[in-house]
């Protein structure tokens, strides 16, 4: 049952009755510069992504590969926090007021500020959901209902070990879409297997109706429309964060961002 | 801090979700969740199976050397000048500390579990030495992660591991210490969980860690229990143990938790002061927080970063602590105090002096407040010190505070 009173399950709604796949994408807020963050939000929603997913920077991102680490550390050195980017949400919501932004991090800086104010926050700031990397569903039942009750959705990540037990019991307490990890790993790690992700998220399906939405591994437009072909949509983080790292100054990270999300628009689309 | 009403059943902790009060549990990525459900169910099958615990028996008797003897340090007692002080020998363990009663334990789990191939984090690089140990004795492979600061502050110890066969691999992120080799080590195991079995070196990190470590170093307490009973006829009036991640304080302390006539006392590393802000003793000074697999006393900022630590013993230089040393803390059955830099290297020096028993600069810091504990108690009471390890590996540190190269 989705009730339309959050931007993530307009925009699943949307793509759905249009018969496309979502693209959402990932970039830690602060990298690159903080007061540069909801200019490159921007060009990500210009060049066709669906959905942001906003990183928040943490000392100790252990669920990371070295990308997303390196992301996490610049992040830091500009200062960036959970409360900043609450601020950067805010902004990003003068000009945007239906792309769906969830925060994606964990769980200690989200315990520093105390749950409740967060889900507060969250909501005051015009975010849309979040992501906890180290808040599986048996520890995550306190934040979830705080989510909950202000209509903001909790997204939960499922992997090829997690067993039917726990994807019903996950998909329980999901809301907003379920993120399939695509491998074993870290995040932007190996190869994909593409035999597993249709065989898992044929599985996944039979748990539950929310849109599923595969990530880890995918680097361009063509294995974007690999994996979102069983499912409705796909994930991309790593080749972002590396191209915000590797570009020499603001205006260059936007274009090369631009670029790569526009490419898998169109691989997506077509 | 109150005292609980009822007497606890210290056997029932953790519950089964691995939580101590409100410490503990299993806070990691779903990507982890399979393997460590997969370890709870065979550490949970094999805990009570006679088979796995006289193997274990027999590695501890035959390869570790125990029991451990307790030792009264007659001279150190005259110089404190109070209660007499034992020391438990855990320095005398084959590989020098404690960290060995653990790797053989869960050396038998991953002999168990099938897998080739086993990987670690380490700080000064005890645990890492201890992990190479039972990986070279097993035949099986061995990666161990250790933060690139400490591997420059460490070569003995690399070049140990190195000589048992082990790859040593720095870990260049976030502050290049023991913290960051820990989120490596997790990284590997996530990526690798098919072949590869993770020996966490403390009782820190989700469950069912905390527990298996505690339940593999408390041979420590049993044996100090029964010696206490045999060579002085009571048990002790005092506990003193060193606290960074806490794995030689739990197994020493778990096994009197229900005798309340003992008491116990945890020491952090206070650095240059716990007033400086400069220390590795959040049980003093951090807050209760999420890190590494569990909720736990921290050291962190306004945001909930993890900050960096100071300790000149490099095994004590953590910014968490084991859940079941934050429970313990909160429901005030062990005192947590700290020793600062200074007094754990004068303690360093006395006990080396006095005993002629150099200890490892964590144990320094148990001797220290145990120094000062003594003098405020009575000659016919009884302090039991766990003397964790050795200090061979910290000639070097202690001679570069003298000034002097080795």
């Amino acid at each position: 049952m989705t009730t339309l009173n959050n931007r993530i399950d307009r925009r699943f709604a949307k793509l759905r009755s249009e018969g496309r796949k979502a693209l959402v994408t990932y970039i830690v807020a602060g990298d690159g510069g903080l007061e540069n963050t909801v200019d490159l939000m921007h060009q990500l929603v210009a060049n066709g992504s669906d959905l942001i997913e906003l990183g928040v920077p943490f000392s100790d991102p252990m669920a990371e590969g070295p990308v997303i680490q390196k992301g996490h550390e610049r992040a830091l050195e500009h200062k960036a926090s959970l409360r900043k980017c609450l601020a950067l949400i805010e902004e990003f919501r003068t000009k945007d007021a239906e792309t769906p932004v969830i925060l994606m991090g964990y769980a200690n800086p989200i315990e520093k500020m105390g749950a409740e104010v967060f889900a507060d926050a969250l909501q005051a700031a015009g975010g849309d959901g979040a992501l906890t990397v180290d808040l599986p569903a048996e520890e995550a039942v306190p934040l979830n209902e705080l989510l909950r009750a202000r209509d903001l959705r909790n997204i939960f990540l499922l992997t090829p070990t997690t067993s039917d037990e726990r994807i019903a019991e996950i998909t329980e307490l999901a809301s907003g879409f379920v993120y399939y990890v695509s491998l074993k790993g870290v995040t932007g790690a190996g190869h994909l297997d593409l035999d597993s992700v249709h065989e898992n998220l044929t599985r996944i399906r039979r748990f539950t109706d929310l849109p599923l939405c595969v990530g880890f591994g995918i680097k361009d437009g063509a294995s974007a429309k690999a994996v979102s072909a069983d499912g409705d949509g796909a994930v991309v983080g790593s080749v972002l964060v590396s191209a915000v790292g590797e570009s020499a100054d603001a205006a260059a990270a936007k274009d090369r961002v631009g670029a790569i999300v526009g490419e898998m628009r169109s691989a997506l689309d077509s | 801090m109150s005292k609980p009403s009822s007497p606890i059943d210290f056997g029932a902790y953790p519950d089964a979700r691995g939580h101590f009060g409100e410490f503990g549990g299993r806070f990691v990525s779903e990507t982890l969740i399979s393997a460590l459900d997969e370890l709870r169910e065979m550490y949970e099958r094999l805990k009570n199976d006679p088979e796995f615990q006289a193997a274990f028996d027999y590695d501890l008797a035959h390869y570790v050397g125990r029991p451990s003897p307790l030792y009264l340090a007659e001279r150190l007692t005259e110089a404190a000048g109070g209660a007499r002080i034992w020391l438990k020998r855990e320095d005398l363990n084959h590989t020098g500390a404690h960290k060995v009663n653990n790797t053989v334990g869960q050396a038998l789990l991953a002999k168990h579990s099938g897998k080739s191939r086993v990987i670690a984090e380490t700080g000064a690089g005890q645990h890492g030495v201890a992990t190479a140990t039972v990986a070279a004795r097993l035949g099986l492979k061995c990666a161990v992660y250790m933060g690139a600061e400490d591997v420059k502050r460490q070569s003995p110890n690399v070049y140990r591991m190195k000589l048992l066969g082990a790859e040593v691999i720095p870990v260049e992120s976030g502050s290049k210490t023991l913290k960051d080799a820990m989120n490596e080590a997790m990284r590997d195991w996530v990526t690798n969980v098919d072949d590869t079995f993770y020996i966490i070196g403390t009782v820190a990190g989700p469950h069912p860690y905390p527990q298996l470590v505690r339940d593999f170093n408390s041979i420590i307490g049993r044996e100090a229990r029964r010696q206490s009973l045999e060579q002085f006829g009571q048990l002790p009036d005092a506990l003193v143990a060193c606290v960074g991640g806490g794995s030689n304080a739990i197994g020493l302390f778990h096994p009197f938790l229900a005798d309340e006539s003992v008491k116990m006392y945890g020491v952090e590393a206070g650095g240059d002061g716990v007033e400086t802000g400069r220390h590795a003793a959040p049980l003093n000074d951090g807050v209760p927080g999420v890190l590494h697999g569990n909720r736990t006393y921290l050291m962190e900022d306004e945001d909930g970063q993890i900050i960096e630590t100071h300790s000149v013993s490099a095994g004590l230089d953590y910014p968490g602590v084991g859940p079941e040393h934050a429970w313990l803390r909160d429901i005030g059955r062990v005192e947590y105090v700290a020793a600062n830099d200074d007094e754990a290297l004068a303690a360093f020096r006395q006990l080396t002096r006095t005993e002629g028993i150099l200890p490892a600069l964590e144990s320094s810091h148990a001797v220290a407040y145990a120094l000062k504990l003594a003098a405020t108690m009575r000659p016919d009471q009884n302090i039991v010190v766990n003397l964790s390890g050795r200090g061979d590996k910290d000639i070097f540190t202690v001679a570069a505070i003298d000034g002097i190269e080795v």
